[in-house]
């Protein structure tokens, strides 16, 4: 069966100062999700994440351009469609939950009318329908009395219950897939709990797929099954999640765990020298070996390419997987 | 040295809400409901909480950017509300601050050198010599290099501007910093860095720390307390690493439920609370916490339960354990 989304060798530049500095904040990324899964993409700011959920549904900057590679949902590449084929995608077949929900919902319109739009548009659904529809969606992210609530204004709820209406508005058009761009970091830790509960529950009725994106392990942990580690526009890694976890492959993985603190335990934390690479001046070699506590001669001089771990994702470092399997470095 | 550096008591701060300039208010938010707590020197006590729960306006008192409602603040043995003017300004020189973000809290127009000299400018008469001596010591002490003092703060990354921060908080000699959210704005691979940086300036000049945070895991990795703050009160007091192994209040419990798994197969005790956190301005009778609460008794919406020592240097506010 192939895959809901699969993406190929993705690239997308931004182009600056006429087109003289080219920044490659996505430079060659594949990727596939299949229905139902969750996709995790970790990476830390500037390293090209939010520029792949931008490209998936087309809403780039204006200075930025897929250069290169294609995007399937269900074998149509988006990466040639119009804008206006595009938008009868956008909501009814891709979904996005972004950061702030004070952002992404308007405060001039009912939550009504923003929970009602796609529905109205991607399903046709008018009057009476249309209303039992809005009803059952904000009753499935757990709006307390919606018939009441739906005639409120964004600012007349709190945080929590705004992300959850950005839940519902994603979920109105029927997508088939939902991507989450850091859906909880302005929300406080037990109402992000809640949120991620019911992200998982609605995925379970919906059979949705998700496309998460976050910095924090920890979310990843908890809700994905696959997950990609982004660093300066490539993916390094991509495993299942206890893949991952267990047996990390890149050195970047495996110092991004290393840096985190556990509850209970007073290890040393391990910090990540340096800085991540100037986008607009990526050397030839790999872009992670001036911080890596693996570095050898080899990765000054040549970029890794990508290799397989045996049907379980892959991995961009030329440190030989076997003696990986051996033991820590 | 068993004298606390800072000892809070039954602190409270409550600010009227409404009204216009001659009606009368509509309420009043407590914002902080007589939390006490001490801070040993070189300690650190980490105070976590959710947003609105008070830990901001608890740290503007400490600051004596507040006064308080009532209550007593003591540094050193001596209760700030006492202080003369010249009292207080050397107060305010040993307790500085780190805030969150390092992006807005230094002067995009200053040059980094001037930003941490104008703490010492203000409260020491050192010559322009001993300044620029004191501020390259400075850099050098936080890790960056003595000729940064040239340069402006769009010119370093956010970690490096939080050293920068750092080191202006230390510049005065302080003796108590609080750290209000200090590496939540900062990558994950920088967090480690600053957290580590952090340790090691106080076991290299004893200094104090007021931890504010809402990342428990970061809280009791730094500090050797931990207070956990819910709706202007503090609900249960403990040795960070007593707290993190067996947390005892619902609303403790719920916390550690709540954060992150650091591994995918982590067995966790599911606690996920219903609803949110109620409005300060009418908070809920009895246990702030009991409508939210999963252990709820009869009791709890009748009488409010006092923080009590249940074992040595571990205190809690719940009626399950009184």
């Amino acid at each position: 069966m192939a895959p809901l989304l699969r993406v190929n060798d993705l690239r997308t530049h931004y182009f600056g100062f006429r087109g003289t500095r080219v920044v490659k904040a996505v430079d060659g990324i594949s990727f596939s999700v299949e229905a139902g899964e969750t996709f995790g993409l970790v990476g830390e700011s500037g390293c090209g994440k939010t520029t792949t959920c931008h490209s998936i549904v087309r809403l780039l900057a204006p200075s930025a351009q897929i250069v290169g590679g294609s995007i399937e949902l269900e074998g149509e590449d988006l990466v040639k469609k119009s804008q206006a084929e595009m938008r009868r995608i956008r909501g009814r077949r891709i979904a996005t939950i972004l950061q702030d929900p004070m952002a992404s919902l308007d405060p001039l319109f009912s939550v009504y009318d923003q929970v009602a739009e796609p529905a109205y548009y991607h399903q046709s659904l008018r009057g009476q329908k249309l209303r039992q529809r809005v009803k059952e969606l904000l009753a499935a992210v757990r709006i307390p009395s919606p018939e009441r609530r739906m005639k409120d204004f964004p600012h007349q709820m709190s945080g929590g219950m705004r992300q959850r209406i950005v839940g519902a508005i994603a979920q109105a058009g029927g997508p088939r897939i939902i991507i989450a761009d850091e859906p909880t970091t302005n929300l406080d830790v037990t109402i992000q709990l809640q949120y991620l509960n019911l992200l998982k529950d609605l995925q379970r009725a919906t059979g949705v797929a998700l496309i998460f994106v976050t910095h924090n392990l920890g979310i990843v942990a908890k809700m994905c099954d696959k997950v990609a580690v982004m660093y300066a526009g490539k993916i390094v890694e991509m495993q299942s999640v206890r893949g991952l976890f267990y047996r990390p492959r890149h050195p970047y993985t495996k110092a991004l765990l290393d840096s985190i603190p556990k509850l209970g335990v007073k290890e040393p934390l391990y910090g990540i020298p340096g800085q991540p690479p100037d986008l607009a001046a990526l050397p030839v070699d790999c872009s992670f070996h001036p911080r890596c506590r693996q570095a050898m001669d080899r990765c000054r001089i040549e970029e890794p390419w990508q290799h397989n771990l045996n049907g379980d994702g892959n991995v961009r470092c030329w440190l030989p997987i076997d003696e990986e399997a051996a033991g820590r470095g | 040295m068993d004298r606390p550096l800072l000892d809070v008591r039954d602190l409270r701060k409550h600010f009227p809400v409404g009204g216009s300039l001659f009606g009368k208010t509509r309420g009043v938010v407590k914002a902080v409901d007589g939390i006490s707590f001490t801070i040993k020197p070189g300690e650190t006590l980490g105070l976590v909480g959710e947003s609105g729960c008070g830990k901001t306006t608890t740290s503007k008192l400490v600051l004596a950017a507040e006064e308080p409602t009532a209550g007593a603040i003591e540094f050193d043995g001596r209760n700030l509300a006492e202080l003369s003017r010249a009292d207080l300004q050397d107060y305010r020189r040993q307790v500085q601050v780190v805030f969150q973000d390092p992006y807005s809290s230094l002067s995009p127009r200053m040059r980094v050198g001037d930003i941490i000299a104008e703490p010492i400018k203000a409260h020491e008469p050192l010559s322009s010599a001993e300044v620029r001596a004191r501020v390259s010591e400075l850099l050098e002490l936080v890790g960056l290099r003595p000729d940064a003092a040239r340069l402006f703060p769009h010119e370093f990354s956010g970690g490096q501007r939080q050293r920068l921060a750092i080191a202006r908080a230390l510049s005065t000699k302080a003796r108590l910093v609080v750290l209000d959210e200090p590496v939540s704005a900062l990558d994950v691979s920088i967090r480690a860095h600053i957290i580590t940086l952090l340790e090691e300036l106080q076991q290299r000049l004893g200094v104090s720390y007021l931890f504010i945070a809402h990342d428990l895991a970061a809280v009791a990795h730094v500090s050797q307390q931990t207070a956990v703050m819910y709706l202007g009160k503090l609900v249960e007091v403990a040795d960070s690493l007593a707290l993190c192994a067996s947390p005892l209040h619902p609303y403790t419990k719920a916390l550690f439920a709540a954060s992150l798994p650091s591994h995918p197969d982590e067995a966790r005790e599911e606690i996920v609370l219903s609803g949110e956190v109620p409005s300060a301005l009418n908070p809920p009778r009895g246990c702030s916490f009991h409508p939210r609460c999963p252990f709820v008794m009869p009791r709890c919406s009748e009488q409010e339960p006092l923080l009590c020592e249940v074992s040595p240097g571990r205190r809690v506010a719940c009626h399950l354990y009184n």
